[in-house]
């Protein structure tokens, strides 16, 4: 009885949420927003070592985002229910209210915003609050922001403010500014060259009060870089450098040591044909508005890690994040357009990328001193913490037919990356065959096939999966993940670990609204968007979401 | 109960079988007004984006989003076909962020996709617009009015947003 009752509160809230957005939207009015809602009913299932559902099986995390917009006005706010979160989030997301609100005032030079916003300073090495609500991050600031446009070319922000930290804010208050010169823009001299220069420059101080009783520890901690972009026919250079004095914390284990953060991108780009080759060294540059934070929460910068997001299912088994008390780390890419009947570019033409990555350890000599050791400038340890090699080739066939090939090595350090110990480094190799083939003009097949090969961790995996797609509502899913390599047995022998994770999904999309319904097994593991990762523990069930646009 | 819940879900189908027919309808009569950047990094609003009188499609992209990138190879292989007979333009804003906005530019030039091309590495832009997930493809009008929106990407949605440019095109003639 119990469990019908969610379903049928959720069924009708769908029903109200689509038929006021079948419309596509509050038509003309300057009101506009968002919505999501993800909903599990959770299954006990001790094969898969499914935690048992809490006394309450049905979970949800939801939002929705209101905003009004004029030409010198703006205006928000954002509600979110977890009620209670979903397995995986942080259970200090417990509870409902309005987490985001804000006025903006602005004109041409100027613009205000009193409340939440979300700013970045360059790529964010200093500054950078951003949101990722798939992965239950947000470090939105509350305070005061100022953005000034005082001349062409010229652009200068201004904030002070706090972090959100699931339903309260961080102790630390932040206090910054950024400026940014075009010199195209601003400089007549410099209007029409070819050659494109944009500097900028960023600092950032945050307060917090020492109430340590056995350490002395800096309150206030400043940092702060600067950044350069040029431009000249196909070649861009791109380059950041942030510093920041030394700020003891739970991450890099209250040291007293200076961080620092450097990043350069090269590429050149033609069309049909590109190159990108990026380094990276952080050193010690974990920067938090709390000392004791950990996880994801109250991150004040941002450290991007160097290597491809792998989408499919098995690469993305092992991803990688930064590791911020000392990395460096290399990337290459090359991108091909063979054109269409080119003797290698077949009718249809072929797109081939080849992407190599490394990420290792910084050099450390250790003192006996509070601040830990010393490391020379991109002077790499010996310790490797993650390797990708991947290779993948799209291939159109005919007009009805598309393939795509890629192959993935992987070298993924589990104890250094997932933060344990005894397992040493992951080694996989991973081939996937994805097929798109157009049926008629609004049936579509697509299809893939992966498998991945380790004598390491849960061993070899393969995947089917097949999706059908009737365009432009509906899409009908399965897949079957099946980690049938795995020689493991648990509990004592008791449960065979070759398991099938089996997914049903059916989506129904309406313009900017999507319903959807999945039942099945969800491996545990660490999901990732954008370089950021969380652990959901293995479940199953069946999960609904329903998002819309207004 | 269960007939509550079974209630519930034809009541549901009922008014999304209802909520079916894709029509345009005034979103907004403007573009919110927020700072993109161009792949160098130059910063323009995107008050400022217009294609004389003719229709516009927004794009919202990733780099590491699949279907994103079907979409984008799929209305490429036509675009030529489409700016003929509408005149349509088409902007794509990359949602990628610092980690992997150095690699919008060679993946674009990679792909040899001609589209006018934006990253909006702090979301921004994708904030204003209401956008969840990446697909998300808007339509503007000749009067920059934004007319129509959809989300995700199967084969074959190319053909009803296409039948929104050729509609959208024919009213400004």
């Amino acid at each position: 009885m119990k469990r019908v009752v969610p379903f049928a509160f959720l069924l009708f809230s769908s029903t109200l949420v689509t038929s006021l957005a079948g419309a596509q939207g509050l038509a003309g009015t300057p009101v506009h927003g968002n919505f999501q809602f993800d909903g599990q009913y959770y299954v006990p299932d001790s094969i898969i070592g499914a935690p048992n559902p809490p006394d309450e099986k049905f979970l949800n995390n939801a939002f929705a985002n209101f905003n009004y917009e004029s030409d010198n006005f703006l205006a928000g706010l954002r509600y979110e229910s977890y009620l209670n979160p979903l397995l995986g989030f942080d259970p200090l997301y417990k509870g409902s209210g309005i987490s985001y609100r804000y006025l903006t005032y602005r004109n041409d030079k100027l613009e205000v915003t009193a409340g939440n916003f979300y700013e970045q300073f360059g790529s964010g090495l200093t500054f950078r609050s951003y949101e990722e609500r798939q992965l239950g991050v947000d470090n939105a600031m509350d305070g005061i922001r100022v953005r000034i446009k005082p001349v062409n070319g010229v652009y200068l922000k201004g904030l002070v403010g706090r972090q959100r930290n699931f339903w309260t804010l961080g102790e630390g208050i932040l206090r910054g500014g950024d400026a940014e010169l075009n010199f195209n823009e601003a400089f007549t001299s410099w209007n029409t060259k070819k050659t494109q220069l944009i500097i900028g420059g960023s600092f950032m101080s945050k307060y917090q009060s020492d109430q340590n009783p056995d350490y002395i520890l800096p309150e206030n901690v400043g940092c702060g870089g600067g950044r350069i972009s040029l431009m000249n026919g196909g070649w861009t250079l791109s380059s950041e450098y942030s510093h920041k004095i030394n700020d003891p914390s739970t991450i890099n284990n209250y040291i007293y040591k200076d961080g620092n953060a450097f990043l350069v991108n090269l590429g050149y780009n033609q069309k049909g044909f590109a190159v990108l080759l990026s380094a990276k060294n952080i050193d010690n540059m974990s920067y938090r508005s709390e000392r004791d934070a950990t996880g994801n929460s109250l991150n004040i910068n941002y450290l991007p890690a160097l290597t491809k997001t792998h989408t499919y299912l098995l690469p993305a088994i092992y991803p990688y994040a930064t590791q911020p008390n000392g990395e460096v780390a290399y990337q290459g890419e090359v991108f091909f357009n063979l054109k269409p009947n080119s003797p290698l570019g077949g009718q249809y033409g072929t797109d081939l990328t080849v992407n190599y990555s490394r990420a290792t350890d910084i050099y450390k000599t250790n003192l006996n001193d509070s601040t830990g050791y010393t490391t020379s400038f991109f002077k790499p340890g010996d310790e490797v913490f993650f390797e990708d090699f991947n290779v993948e080739i799209n291939h159109k066939w005919s007009k009805s037919l598309r393939t795509i090939l890629t192959y993935v090595y992987l070298n993924y350090n589990k104890d250094v990356i997932e933060g344990r110990d005894g397992f040493g480094h992951v080694y996989s190799h991973s081939g996937i065959l994805e097929t798109i083939w157009k049926i008629t003009s609004k049936k579509t097949l697509r299809t893939e096939l992966q498998h991945l090969y380790t004598k390491q961790d849960q061993q070899s995996w393969a995947v089917v999966l097949a999706e059908y797609t009737i365009s432009p509502k509906w899409s009908f899913a399965a897949f079957d993940e099946y980690n049938y390599g795995n020689t493991h047995t648990d509990l004592g022998g008791k449960y065979d670990q070759r398991i099938h994770y089996f997914t049903g999904t059916v989506a129904f999309t309406n313009n900017a609204n999507r319903f959807s319904l999945g039942y099945g097994r969800q491996r545990a593991g660490i999901i990732c968007v954008g370089g950021v990762c969380r652990n959901v523990p293995a479940s199953s069930g069946l999960s609904v979401s329903i998002t819309s646009s207004f | 109960m269960k007939k509550i819940a079974a209630l519930a879900l034809l009541l549901s189908l009922a008014v999304m079988v209802r909520a079916q027919e894709a029509k345009e309808t005034l979103l907004f009569k403007q573009l919110p007004a927020v700072d993109v950047k161009l792949m160098n990094g130059e910063r323009v609003n995107t008050s400022t984006f217009a294609n004389d009188g003719k229709p516009i499609i927004i794009d919202f992209w990733a780099t590491w989003c699949k279907p994103c990138i079907e979409e984008l190879n799929t209305i490429h292989d036509l675009y030529p076909d489409w700016q003929k007979a509408t005149g349509v333009k088409v902007i794509t804003i990359s949602v990628d962020d610092a980690r992997t906005m150095t690699r919008v530019a060679p993946f674009v030039n990679g792909k040899g996709w001609t589209y006018e091309s934006y990253v909006d590495p702090n979301g921004d832009f994708k904030r204003a617009m209401n956008v969840n997930m990446p697909p998300h493809t808007f339509v503007l009008n000749g009067k920059g009015e934004v007319i129509w929106q959809h989300v995700g990407f199967a084969e074959g949605n190319e053909e009803e947003l296409y039948e929104v440019v050729k509609k959208v095109a024919a009213e400004t003639k």
